[in-house]
């Protein structure tokens, strides 16, 4: 998380994300965007003799991941994916002899104006042992797949100013709260909201502050000098 | 049953797609009088609508709408982040595990068990794409709706007064609510499991592969 928060270019995204894939122990991670004006960027660890072959056999127009993401954007496991057409399955059996993997879970997001990312986490294993990764990581998936597109949307040229990322009122008192040692049931009690509420209010802020847990979210708000304790 | 449809695949359920619309119409525009406006061929539609949103849609056994609920994820543009800002104190709610729910409609003569139906695929919105929350923005009567069904939502704040009134509320799922729902809507967990399967394709493991 830090390596990606020091990138400061697109070519520091490739190192971060060989980094991530090595901690999360699996084949592969993937991260790939296009803009509405059809610029493509990727990142990840796949061979580039599969990349290669992708592009030149024009994979894009068969790939069931791409069919089953673009303009979607909720996560999906290969599985869910309808793998049942005979380009496909042929598309399978080769991406798996190019070492991607028989397992996948990609992550579509949708940026603004148009742009549009997948990140994805490949690799080879049971059933059993992929839904054991997924279940377990799969909050911290789509966190880092939101991440990694605000950084890359960070490096475009012409970049549209995002909407703000400031914290909102409620949301500044919750974190000052949390960062004043209070527990949860005492941060309710000050600020007459429910349980329910301020979790909501802790998870928008964790997001707009790029934190992993509710800890880093206080830390940066603090370094940031967002809150006050 | 339960249909789940993104907004590029209405047109392969031309009459859902209609009826739905106009049921929305009358709804929004005739019943609540909201300040919304209808297209020439009696559609109600939004600026939200051309975004690509998760229709989650009641559909009777006749083929027609009997009730639905439009979802967008709050990383993107959202109608509670661009208008009902000053309801959340001047704030945005942005993560990728809060989705806002809109436009949650029932047609008129809709079965009370609509609703819980609609509710109970939100749940399985939430447990299989990993969503915590729902910010959603409703009618007054449908918050008398949701506490019949036992899924009430916590109100955040509300707008405008009467039958215009407007509410953004927070809903999250838990296992008990799940279960009460399911039983209002009569529809057994299994079957609703199903329903979204047929949409979003099955990730269940067969026994004989993991023995």
């Amino acid at each position: 998380m830090a390596a990606l928060e020091r990138a400061s270019g697109l070519e520091d995204l490739q190192a971060v994300i060989t980094g991530l894939r090595d901690t999360y122990q699996i084949d592969h991670m993937v991260y790939h965007w296009v803009n509405s004006k059809g610029d493509q960027y990727g990142c990840g660890t796949y061979s580039p003799d599969w990349v290669t072959r992708y592009i030149e056999q024009e994979y894009l127009r068969i790939d069931p991941v791409i069919l089953g993401c673009y303009q979607r954007f909720h996560p999906v496991d290969w599985k869910r994916l309808d793998w049942s057409s005979k380009a496909a399955r042929n598309f399978q059996r080769e991406a798996i002899e190019y070492g991607v993997g028989n397992q996948g879970f990609s992550i579509p997001i949708r940026g603004p104006n148009g742009q549009y990312a997948l990140f994805t986490a490949s690799h080879n294993c049971s059933d059993l042992e992929w839904q054991g990764f997924t279940k377990q990581n799969r909050r911290q998936l789509i966190l880092l797949a939101h991440f990694f597109n605000q950084k890359a949307l960070e490096f475009e040229p012409d970049r549209v100013p995002e909407a703000s990322r400031n914290l909102s009122p409620r949301e500044t008192d919750a974190m000052t709260f949390l960062a004043m040692g209070l527990n949860r049931a005492q941060a309710v009690d000050t600020m007459s909201i429910s349980e329910h509420t301020l979790r909501v209010y802790i998870e928008s802020a964790r997001f707009k502050l790029g934190a992993i847990n509710t800890t880093h979210a206080v830390a940066r708000a603090m370094s940031r000098g967002l809150i006050v304790v | 049953m339960i249909r789940y449809l993104y907004g590029d695949e209405l047109d392969t359920s031309p009459l859902l797609q209609h009826t739905m619309f106009l049921d929305r119409a009358d709804q929004f525009k005739t019943r609540l009088g909201w300040d919304v406006s209808l297209e020439e061929n009696g559609y109600e539609r939004d600026q939200y609508d051309p975004l690509n949103p998760l229709y989650v849609i009641y559909q009777k056994p006749d083929g027609t709408h009997g009730g639905s609920m439009r979802l967008l994820p709050s990383t993107g543009r959202t109608m509670v982040n661009e208008h009902f800002s000053d309801i959340l104190e001047g704030g945005e709610v942005r993560s990728p595990f809060i989705w806002e729910c809109t436009r949650f409609c029932l047609a008129r003569e809709a079965e009370p068990r609509t609703a819980a139906a609609l509710m109970l695929a939100g749940g399985e919105i939430m447990e299989n794409f990993g969503v915590k929350h729902f910010a959603g923005v409703f009618d007054a009567r449908m918050i008398r709706i949701y506490r019949m069904i036992g899924a009430s939502p916590e109100i955040l704040g509300s707008t405008g007064e009467g039958r215009e009134k407007i509410s953004v509320g927070l809903w999250s799922f838990t296992n008990e609510a799940r279960q009460r729902v399911a039983q209002k809507a009569g529809v057994s967990l299994a079957l609703s499991k199903l329903w979204f399967e047929r949409a979003f394709g099955s990730d269940t493991i067969m026994i004989s592969e993991s023995a």
